[in-house]
């Protein structure tokens, strides 16, 4: 924390950051609200809390990375690159959509971004995390896997084959499990034997480390290091980054299982607010531009949402493309 | 031309693909030291490298999942399972991944894998080494299935379903790997997927069947004027040539080593049915296993549909 953000990284990628958080936090409260008014439907799991670690772990990765996640990752693929407007889009189920309204809310894909998609499938991702590592060995690039799961994730099948392939044929993927210590209402010590999840990986000979995800510099700085050590290595890292989501499972959970004040408690610790104060607090924005930064993220996701309204829907016929080439 | 078995003839694919397309991998559990449990993969380590051909661990949603992954990236992978019956641990993969990544991703990854699995009874394993469970494949859209019944249409599908864009189940009849040898042309182009293939011409019934029912129905029918038919792919299936047939003969009996119950047969039929049902001079019959679990070895013979069956099915059918 006595760490000056400007020996870290230059005002402009500090403030870009915070950007990244604003537009991100903006954009998952205009779903919940289009989710109330019908425009997004069936199931929709809202990242609002959890900002840090996508802003932060996606600014330490190359641009030609890839990065594969689970199913609250609309902000994942906004951090990365993807347009509001056509994420949007795609929660709305239209045509001009990321993915032209098919894939939904918990599958959006942009290979021009290296974004390997969202699963629905708690677990899914990691084998395929595992294939693409591969995959990128063996066409000796340099590119890293950056894997990104919840902490129901770990106690699926999956998460160990995962792991020990990796570590077995010293594949270049960075693991970053995002603890936000509830698989919908179960918490993870009623879930896991060991909550510590970083400290799983001793079984598989792979390195880890713990990182507070409410701190997006702290994220940034763990990613970085781990990535370059993954790079350089070729061999699979994990970090553990300690979150919390500020709404439900998803928009039909009331998240009866937290106590208010334990909700209250993580708000204090909100990524956004406390970033803005230390970048006032060192003098690298001032309250003007960090407003500015608020009204254009507001006014960009309106945007976002007006587009989703205004574009078509898919042609009917649109149902049987892209099922078999 | 060489004579070949099967497994000879599926290796001989491996061999000519891995050569042609640096893309191709082979991985499954015992495929490259061990050369697969039927040493299908034998001598392809040595030639090819453990870069291509890879051991795994013992996982096969994790074998999958990582064949996605590659093909998502450009590989071409070739999964070995050991037996059909190992690749339910592997159904959340296929069903919810490899199938649905073109659709989910509107077009833009596809997912040019092939899992091939030895499947079906006859050699004295219990059922989760004898299952044929095609049609649970064949349910899911977004996968082909692909079923060879001799060496040469293994060898010739086999290089199709590498070299096609989508995700392809590739079942070998395991009672036929050593059983039949016969001539494969090493170099000659690949079978196309989705075309069935006449196995003998005949005028009085229609008999469909694949994989390693065709041999035994084509004992069974050698006495009758029937018109065989090898389906060769089951999904996408090739309604052209069995309508044509059907409604040339008039009448149809399906041949399955499956159970019969939603079985692929019963698809078969209602599309006879209401594409040709002014051609059929009688019922369509189906001559599968019946709906109980594959029994141990002493029992298999009363349950896959044997050749004194099928005849029964076929004087029956032709009394119409």
């Amino acid at each position: 924390m006595d760490t000056k953000l400007r020996s870290i990284l230059p005002d402009h990628e500090l403030i870009r950051l915070y950007e990244q958080m604003v537009l991100c936090r903006e954009f998952e409260e205009a779903c919940a609200e289009q989710y109330t008014k019908g425009n997004i439907t069936g199931f929709l799991h809202l990242y609002s809390g959890q900002e840090a670690v996508a802003a932060g772990a996606t600014h330490a990765l190359h641009g030609d990375d890839y990065v594969i996640s689970a199913y609250r990752e609309h902000p994942q693929a906004i951090v990365r690159g993807a347009d509001p407007r056509r994420v949007m889009a795609e929660l709305f189920g239209k045509a001009t959509g990321i993915c032209k309204g098919k894939g939904g809310s918990m599958h959006l894909f942009d290979p021009n971004l290296h974004f390997m998609g969202g699963y629905a499938i708690v677990g899914g991702q990691f084998p395929i995390a595992t294939g693409l590592a591969f995959a990128a060995r063996y066409r000796r690039e340099e590119r890293i896997v950056a894997c990104f799961f919840g902490d129901g994730a770990v106690n699926q099948g999956t998460f160990h084959e995962g792991l020990n392939w990796a570590r077995l044929w010293e594949l270049p993927v960075l693991y970053v499990c995002e603890n936000n210590f509830y698989g919908i209402g179960t918490e993870v010590h009623r879930s896991s034997a060991l909550a510590d999840i970083h400290k799983r990986t001793c079984g598989y000979d792979i390195p880890s480390e713990r990182v507070d995800g409410m701190d997006v510099m702290a994220v940034y700085q763990a990613v970085k290091h781990a990535a370059e050590w993954v790079r350089e290595h070729s061999r699979p890292y994990l970090i553990e980054a300690i979150t919390y989501r500020f709404r439900g499972h998803s928009m039909s959970d009331p998240g009866k299982y937290r106590a208010s004040a334990e909700v209250e408690l993580w708000k204090e610790r909100d990524p956004i607010p406390n970033f803005a104060k230390r970048l006032l607090g060192e003098g690298i924005a001032g309250q003007p531009l960090l407003d500015k930064v608020r009204e254009t993220a507001a006014a960009q996701v309106a945007e976002a949402v007006k587009f989703a309204e205004e574009s078509p829907w898919p042609d009917d016929d649109e149902v049987f493309n892209d099922v078999y080439v | 031309m060489a004579q070949l078995n099967m497994v000879q003839a599926i290796n001989l694919a491996l061999r000519e693909e891995m050569a042609r397309d640096d893309r191709v991998v082979l991985l499954g559990e015992d495929v490259a030291a061990d050369g697969g449990v039927f040493r299908i993969s034998e001598g392809l380590l040595e030639r090819f490298g453990p870069e291509r051909v890879l051991d795994t661990p013992l996982a096969e949603s994790g074998i999958v999942g990582a064949a996605i992954g590659m093909a998502a990236y450009g590989l071409r992978p070739v999964v070995e399972i050991q037996f059909l019956g190992f690749l339910y641990a592997a159904f959340d993969q296929i069903f919810s991944h490899a199938a649905r990544l073109r659709t989910r991703s509107r077009g833009r990854f596809g997912c040019p894998l092939v899992i091939r699995t030895p499947y079906g009874g006859g050699i004295k394993a219990p059922e989760l080494h004898e299952e044929s469970s095609e049609a649970l494949f064949c349910h899911v859209p977004g996968i082909k299935v692909v079923v060879p019944s001799g060496p040469a249409a293994a060898r010739g599908l086999l290089l199709a379903a590498i070299r096609d864009p989508d995700p392809v189940l590739f079942l070998e009849p395991t009672r036929l790997y050593r059983m039949i040898r016969e001539e494969v042309p090493e170099g000659a182009d690949a079978l196309p997927l989705g075309k069935a293939r006449i196995a003998r011409e005949g005028g009085k019934v229609t008999v469909v069947a694949w994989g390693s029912m065709l041999e035994r129905v084509l004992t069974a029918t050698a006495p009758y004027d029937a018109e065989v038919i090898d389906l060769l792919t089951l999904s996408p299936w090739d309604e052209a040539t069995v309508l044509a047939s059907v409604r040339k003969t008039g009448r149809l009996v399906i041949v399955h080593e499956a159970v019969e119950s939603c079985g692929f047969g019963a698809e078969l039929a209602a599309t006879v049915a209401a594409e040709a049902m002014l051609s059929l001079r009688g019922p369509v019959f189906r001559v599968t296993a019946p709906d109980v679990p594959v029994p141990l070895a002493r029992l298999i013979d009363h349950y896959l549909p044997s050749v004194e069956r099928i005849q029964r099915s076929l004087d029956e059918v032709l009394q119409y």
